[in-house]
């Protein structure tokens, strides 16, 4: 088996004749599963050939092959490229195809997704209830036939707005005045209300302590969210408690999905660069590196190495700042109410206003360009970035890691809570801070090295105990080695261009799929395109860090306080434009 | 309102009772308390929510004008800054809280999103702005605001609250709306309450409109 470790793709159509064939549609990679072999065959991939890490599952729908496709992404936790297995489904209610949750927990919250979305049935998967829309919800948005009430053309640019404006409010054109639609002969009145928590309650396991005194007691269930003053957004936990101690939890989401895969199928592929700067709202100059990355692999473009520079400086300063973001409201969580937030907001401010110099917007930068960035640093705002990284943030890392890391509050909330074995780390498909605290040093940028990053020397930082304190201290090691990389990339930064070939609105992508992936400050940010050679995406899928992330929550917080499970949340560092998308 | 607007009453003090004794307007008074310490709801709904906690940080520091005691109860606080993408599933939450906040209570939509629907408003999950459910006094443009934006947005409902008069204000008037909203819910689609007979009478026509041609093409067929 050493033999096929080594070997960077594995050949699975030689290795499984019967039942694998390669991808071989124009642009297209990877193999095709049947589907009745799908679990075997996933099974080996983890046992036999080492892909100990499932990253991306994602749902394509393509009517005009009356099929529907479930592309999986697996990975070597030792390094090294994707192995792309798919499986096809015939597009006809009801589509099964069977569930992989038992080979990596971390696809649970991914399959539920794509239920909801897709309407792809996963048999074997314990808890298939919508996710992202309510239970009760009428069809599954992402097919391509179906149709938002808004709905005005199948792609961008519209023709009721460009080249001649003469553009009504959508309000005025939906069938119903307004963002919704029913079924013709729908009735309200008659309509019986099915109560979307039950399935939600049901799947709780319910408890009832063995009475040993004779008096029964119940367990408590407590909805934490959506609206709490720890929750990060409007995240929904419920939990049932024994006394204080937490027996079982689910995460609700969905509560800011706004749709950004269908916004984005029906965009063009520019449009899509200032959606992305809201899904992590700290960090849009990462956020956006992922798609611009993905897209230029189709495109088969270069990227100017002033640009490459550019971005990692960028990228890793707004990587500093999530950090620092991620501290303060840690403490706000733990009960330092509000001052180290304004520690961290302070020098969020120095950052955000060269953001703002260089792109025109403080947080959403819309910075990045295929082939490039869009203007270069303004002489001032370099100035400005080399203060910062030489002088200031070493100086101000220092003072909060001597102010907080001691603490000694601190440190007895954080240590040896919310403890995730390095097995499960992976099996959960865990990515970000969150495993290398469990001592795995995966990290793509130095994994799947993409811009310039196998140019700086930098340590992956590592802990070992993978608790609360552990994620905190490589955060604290990251930030340093992220002012690392920024001072070699300001030491090495060339001149030149930062725009390959002239900008344009409307660019057209050659067909084929591509799945780019940047790590981003919160954990592994992959962008899933396909594109069939029109001017707007066919398929744009986010696979984002906070959403895979959550599915681990539940195995660090039983056992715990529920006054933990604010802090293990915290940790995990979740932002709800990226979770609920 | 500034001390000598207060102490410049159309009636006259006896001088031994100068600087002791203020004639006002009860409306002003009230105004006065009002708008002068507004606290705001700690409620953040998406990328707003960071340019709101950074307009409470040191470098803007909204507490210069009364307004930064944050309040994660409804019950607490005066104003509610919706701030990011309505979604339908959040917005029956969203009209729990505005009901359980005790009057005088003030909505500010801030950014695109809340204010229309920003570039989410084709989205299938969105609500295409809060004022489709809430009475919005204050709109911020911007995705998102500026700090700087926020708070010349809520300056702007202090002035408004300054023209207010308790008498007219809405939550001491008879009639629907009038301090309660009607909680939308989640069916097939988000219904909201008080459009149930226009939602009924749409679909039924609707219904009559797919029979007719189905009807048309099976006598042709």
């Amino acid at each position: 088996m050493d033999s096929t470790k080594n070997t960077d793709v594995l050949d699975l159509a030689n290795l499984y004749k019967d039942s694998v064939k390669a991808d071989d549609r124009p642009g297209f990679s990877g193999f095709i599963i049947a589907k009745e072999k799908l679990f075997d065959i996933a099974k080996d991939l983890r046992d036999k050939y080492g892909y100990d890490y499932l990253s991306c599952v994602s749902g394509v729908d393509y009517p005009e092959t009356n099929s529907m496709e479930v592309v999986y992404h697996a990975y070597r936790s030792s390094g090294g490229s994707a192995l792309v297995f798919k499986t096809q489904v015939e597009r006809v209610d009801p589509m099964e195809v069977p569930s992989l949750i038992s080979i990596w927990p971390g696809v649970d919250l991914q399959e539920r997704e794509i239920w909801d979305l897709f309407g792809i049935k996963f048999a074997g998967h314990p808890d298939l209830r919508r996710i992202l829309m309510w239970e009760g919800f009428e069809g599954h948005p992402m097919r391509k036939d179906w149709k938002e009430a808004f709905y005005e053309e199948e792609a961008k640019p519209l023709k009721s707005r460009w080249p001649d404006g003469n553009h009504k409010y959508a309000e005025a054109k939906a069938a119903y005045g307004d963002n919704i639609n029913f079924e013709a002969g729908f009735d309200p009145e008659k309509w019986t209300p099915t109560d979307p928590e039950e399935a939600l309650y049901s799947a709780l396991k319910k408890y009832q302590t063995e009475d040993v005194d004779g008096i029964k007691t119940d367990h408590l269930l407590i909805n934490m969210g959506p609206q709490h003053p720890s929750t990060h957004g409007v995240f929904r936990a419920v939990v049932i408690l024994d006394g204080e101690e937490i027996v079982s939890l689910k995460p609700v989401m969905g509560y800011l999905h706004r749709n950004h895969e269908k916004i984005g199928e029906r965009n063009t592929f520019l449009q899509n660069i200032p959606f992305t700067d809201r899904l992590d709202y700290f960090n849009s100059m990462y956020s956006a590196w992922g798609y611009s990355l993905a897209v230029e692999r189709l495109l088969g473009l270069a990227v100017p190495e002033r640009a490459e520079y550019i971005r990692v400086i960028f990228g890793e300063m707004s990587r500093i700042q999530n950090h620092l973001i991620l501290f303060g409201m840690l403490w706000n969580d733990l009960g330092a109410y509000f001052t180290p937030a304004l520690y961290a907001f302070e020098e969020r401010e120095l950052m955000l206003d060269i953001f703002e110099a260089v792109s025109g917007s403080r947080m959403m930068c819309n910075y990045h360009r295929f082939g490039g960035v869009v203007r270069d640093i303004d002489p001032a705002s370099m100035q400005k970035i080399k203060e910062l990284v030489y002088e200031r943030l070493p100086r101000k890392i220092e003072e909060f890691d001597r102010l907080l890391s001691e603490n000694e509050i601190f440190v007895s909330r954080m240590k040896g809570i919310g403890y995730l074995s390095p097995e499960d780390c992976l099996a959960y498909s865990v990515s970000g801070p969150t495993l290398r605290a469990a001592g795995i040093p995966y990290d793509i940028r130095r994994a799947e090295p993409y811009g310039v990053y196998d140019r700086f020397e930098f340590d992956i930082p590592l802990r070992y105990n993978s608790d609360l304190l552990d994620r905190y201290l490589v955060r604290i090691d990251e930030i340093k080695q992220s002012v690392r990389i920024l001072q070699q990339a300001l030491r090495d930064i060339p001149e030149g261009p930062v725009l390959t070939g002239k900008p344009s609105y409307q660019i057209k992508v050659p067909a084929g799929e591509t799945y780019g992936r940047v790590e981003a400050p919160k954990g592994e940010l992959g962008y899933y395109v396909v594109s069939n050679g029109k001017g707007n995406p066919y398929r744009y899928k986010i696979r984002t860090p906070s959403f895979v992330n959550v599915t681990s929550v539940e195995k660090m917080c039983v056992g715990t306080k529920i006054a933990d499970f604010v802090t293990i949340l915290g940790m995990v560092d979740i932002v709800l434009g990226e979770v609920d998308r | 309102m500034s001390i000598n607007e207060l102490n410049l009453p159309d009636f006259n003090i006896p001088d031994d009772m100068e600087g002791k004794v203020t004639v006002t307007t009860l409306d002003r008074l009230y105004n006065f308390g009002r708008r002068s310490s507004l606290w705001p709801m700690m409620f953040g709904l998406a990328c707003c929510a960071i340019e709101m906690i950074a307009a409470q940080a040191a470098r803007y520091d909204m507490a210069r004008f009364g307004m930064e005691v944050m309040r994660p109860s409804p019950r607490q606080c005066d104003v509610m800054i919706v701030a990011g993408t309505v979604t339908k599933k959040m917005v029956p939450s969203i009209v729990r809280l505005y009901n359980q906040m005790a009057e005088p209570k003030y909505v500010v939509a801030m950014g695109a999103c809340a204010s229309s629907g920003g570039p989410f408003k084709e989205g299938y999950n969105v609500v295409a702005g809060i004022d489709k459910y809430l009475p919005v006094d204050v709109y911020i443009p911007g995705c998102p605001p500026t700090p700087q934006a926020l708070m010349a947005g809520m300056i702007k409902l202090q002035e408004k609250i300054d023209k207010q008069s308790i008498s007219k204000v809405r939550w001491y008037q008879k009639g629907p709306d009038s301090v309660e909203i009607a909680v939308p819910f989640l069916g097939p689609d988000l219904i909201d309450p008080r459009r149930i007979p226009d939602i009924k009478a749409k679909s039924a026509e609707l219904a009559v409109a797919a029979v007719a041609p189905a009807a048309e093409s099976s006598t042709e067929g």
